[in-house]
């Protein structure tokens, strides 16, 4: 822990043992600052071009995503393939229904994702809860806790519908307009807040980066 | 089969056996023998395997019934011990001296209906839960959705309608107008 950091934007960490904090980043997330015209526009394309997905299936919907490797709808060939791991991968598909122990396991695996990254939230869970509206474990608004730049609605999506909505993603990208990351940082604190309202036992970093 | 239950009840008080099907039964016995007779049950009845251990609320006689399922493999046969413990005061002998796996059907009891086992390994530990603060969940007082909606943010604007009369609205206008 260098001085500068603390300086800048210490974090608690207060859901470490004390002799723990030091390994961990208390430095809160940053603003991407754009590069300048052409350059982010040229960024901003390969970006889209790109697209790995974290292969972490959160709930029930991720059973879409196995058809989309597969020859029928061959999601290589927009540039999407899937990752073992979170620091590899840019984009987080959140499969359903997140119950608060998947929560904490999603907001870890956002938070260790190297940016630029973007979340595409599928089936009506994540959007008000879906089936789970009344159920004593399960967050009804994914948006709450991480940001989402594309929902892809329904119960659950086919994969045509993924598809359309990575391609959805991608124009949003092309664009500049996928600020979720950057939303992360402004309204860190927000976020945060919300997550630890429902994640009782906080036993990470504030920000596991 | 009716040789076990005579013993049963002769032994420890066994009552209202019931031939389910041909290889299931159930029988109902007192929490202060319950232990014994899952004992003798185990070592002279056949029945070696616990395989299910679970509660029913049964909130309406203000009990937790305690189902214990034995499974007696040389006669292909199985059986449900149940017994009623107090719901006020929810604490039963641990089983787990005579099967050791039942610490996790204790510990997954002691989570979700909140009854104590006592000297159960691990007994007080989270089970499938991460930092849960609420009453025991699977009670059926538990209002899961007032919990639900005091807790988890909700997104403005979802209807809710009933799904038979929807469907006749849809599908059938003429009548249901």
């Amino acid at each position: 822990m260098s001085d500068k950091k603390n300086t800048l934007a210490p974090l608690a960490n207060e859901g470490l043992p004390p002799e723990e904090r030091g390994f961990f980043c208390d430095a809160a997330p940053r603003e991407y600052a754009p590069a300048q015209g052409v350059l982010e526009d040229f960024y901003n394309w390969a970006r889209s071009q790109s697209l790995w997905v974290l292969g972490f299936g959160t709930g029930c919907g991720a059973i879409e995503l196995r058809p989309l490797m597969t020859s029928r709808f061959d999601m290589y060939r927009y540039g999407i393939q899937p990752r073992p791991t979170p620091r590899q991968s840019s984009v987080f598909v959140i499969g359903g229904y997140a119950s608060v122990k998947t929560l904490k396991r999603i907001v870890r695996s956002y938070e260790q994702m190297m940016g630029p990254k973007f979340v595409v939230a599928l089936g009506s869970c994540t959007i008000n809860g879906g089936m789970y509206w009344d159920s004593y474990n399960t967050i009804k608004r994914i948006d709450q806790y991480i940001p989402v730049d594309v929902y892809i609605a329904g119960c659950m999506p086919r994969p045509e519908a993924l598809l359309s909505g990575f391609l959805e993603l991608k124009r949003i990208i092309r664009e500049g307009a996928a600020e979720g990351q950057n939303e992360y940082a402004r309204n860190f604190d927000w976020y945060k807040a919300n997550q630890k309202n429902v994640i009782k036992d906080w036993n990470m970093p504030d920000y596991n980066w | 089969m009716n040789t076990t239950a005579s013993a049963l009840a002769e032994r420890y008080g066994a009552r209202n056996w019931h031939d389910q099907r041909p290889d299931l039964a159930s029988v109902v016995l007192d929490p202060s023998r319950l232990r014994d007779a899952l004992a003798w049950l185990r070592d002279f009845g056949g029945y070696k395997h616990l395989s299910f251990a679970t509660a029913i609320d049964n909130i309406e006689r203000n009990a937790f019934t305690l189902t214990y399922t034995l499974r007696n493999h040389e006669k292909g046969h199985s059986l449900i011990v149940h017994c009623d413990i107090d719901r006020g005061h929810p604490v039963m002998e641990s089983i787990h001296l005579l099967w050791e796996q039942a610490w996790t059907y204790q510990r997954e009891m002691r989570e979700w209906f909140g009854i104590d086992f006592p000297g159960s390994p691990r007994v007080d530990e989270e089970f499938v839960l991460e930092g849960w603060e609420g009453p025991p969940m699977m009670r059926r007082d538990f209002d899961s959705l007032e919990y639900s909606n005091a807790i988890y943010a909700e997104r403005p604007g979802r209807e809710t309608r009933d799904p038979a009369s929807y469907m006749k609205e849809k599908l059938y206008p003429e009548v249901a107008g």
